[in-house]
């Protein structure tokens, strides 16, 4: 291969744009040291960056927000809320009479508005047929990945006060 | 590649443009044609002669681009500007020592022989070989051509001071080793050779 010349003896811009296709691809131990050397402190860096949000990182607050009445829900009945902010869909279905279960009402495949499925005793989103338990949210079906948050409730008399979210992924 | 090469013998050439037409063929650049066709001296002889690019071992093309848009490839072939990097400004026109490139204005691009590179990298003879009937542009082993022609495979050129080395071989007289050309001594004198015009 005698047109086939090593790099080396040339100007750097003949390197990097050379004639010959092989010294394109062609990489020398310099240029392979610098990309180790960048790359390695682009991942430092990307550590350190990570590891001061995580300490400078603050837990989220919720409010406490009533949401119903007990006695207005019939057993297998479904009430709609929004929590924490109004921009967020929830629902709330009472299993039994003592048991209330309340999830973000986002698919968390395209977010779709989930709906409870009476029937089957889950919940169903209808644009790509994804199941969610209603029992605690897990995928059971479908496209989702990842399960759908929770509304932990807590009962105040006779009402129901939303207290937090768990499982959202911010 | 495949033990192949190209060899050119203008002495052969009977001017059938057979060559033109079976490039123009190609899908890759249909209706252009990449063969370079002269009519050597029009007013004394019928003399022609098709040649294909020479494909320089350091390209002169490719070193004048300032787009980075002609590439020598690993088997020695020296690929057609790539479209997307060529700006049409024609330096490979000039520089060329061989007159090789050509710059096609409706495409805004210079097209010149790859020496079908679609072809020939997977085994196959160019399309201007396969269908000269003098084998002016012969695509054969060494072998082949040693034994057919009494002329001799030569690819070392001399442009004045410039020496290039080429991929494809010209037919030769038996005694020559290299081919020099004077450039100056092919400047058009006027009519009568006395009278230096331009063009």
């Amino acid at each position: 291969m005698g047109w086939f010349r090593k790099p080396s003896s040339t100007p750097l811009w003949r390197d990097e744009f050379s004639v010959f296709t092989a010294d394109e691809r062609y990489v020398n131990r310099r240029q392979f040291t610098k990309f180790l050397t960048l790359t390695s402190f682009g991942m430092l860096v990307g550590n350190l960056w990570i590891l001061a949000k995580s300490v400078v990182h603050r837990k989220v607050s919720y409010p406490r927000v009533p949401i119903a009445a007990m006695d207005a829900i019939p057993v297998g009945g479904v009430k709609m809320f929004s929590y924490p902010t109004a921009n967020d869909p929830c629902i709330l279905v009472r299993l039994a009479v003592d048991r209330f279960v309340a999830f973000s009402q986002k698919c968390t495949h395209l977010s779709c508005a989930v709906y409870f499925e009476r029937e089957q005793n889950r919940l169903e989103c209808p644009c790509h047929q994804g199941f969610f338990s209603i029992e605690d949210g897990s995928v059971l079906q479908g496209p989702p990945q990842r399960p759908l948050p929770r509304v932990v409730l807590e009962k105040q008399d006779a009402l129901l006060v939303a207290v937090r979210m768990e499982g959202e992924s911010e | 590649m495949f033990g192949m090469e190209f060899y050119v013998d203008p002495s052969r050439c009977i001017g059938c443009q057979s060559c033109l037409k079976a490039c123009e063929e190609c899908d890759t650049h249909r209706g252009v044609s990449m063969i370079n066709f002269d009519f050597v001296d029009r007013k004394d002889t019928i003399a022609t002669a098709a040649y294909v690019c020479w494909h320089c071992d350091n390209p002169t093309c490719a070193q004048v681009c300032p787009a980075d848009a002609i590439k020598k490839y690993d088997d020695g072939i020296v690929g057609s500007s790539l479209k997307p990097r060529c700006i049409a400004c024609s330096n490979c026109v000039l520089a060329c020592p061989f007159g090789i490139p050509k710059l096609v204005p409706q495409y805004e691009q210079m097209m010149k022989c790859d020496m079908c590179y679609d072809r020939t990298s997977v085994g196959k003879r160019p399309m201007c070989a396969t269908v000269c009937p003098s084998q002016a542009l012969a695509y054969v082993t060494p072998e082949t051509i040693a034994a057919m022609r009494r002329e001799k495979p030569v690819n070392t050129f001399w442009f004045g001071n410039q020496k290039i080395t080429t991929k494809v071989y010209m037919m030769a007289p038996a005694d020559a080793d290299e081919i020099a050309i004077d450039v100056a001594d092919y400047i058009w004198e006027g009519e009568n050779g006395l009278v230096p015009q331009a063009f």
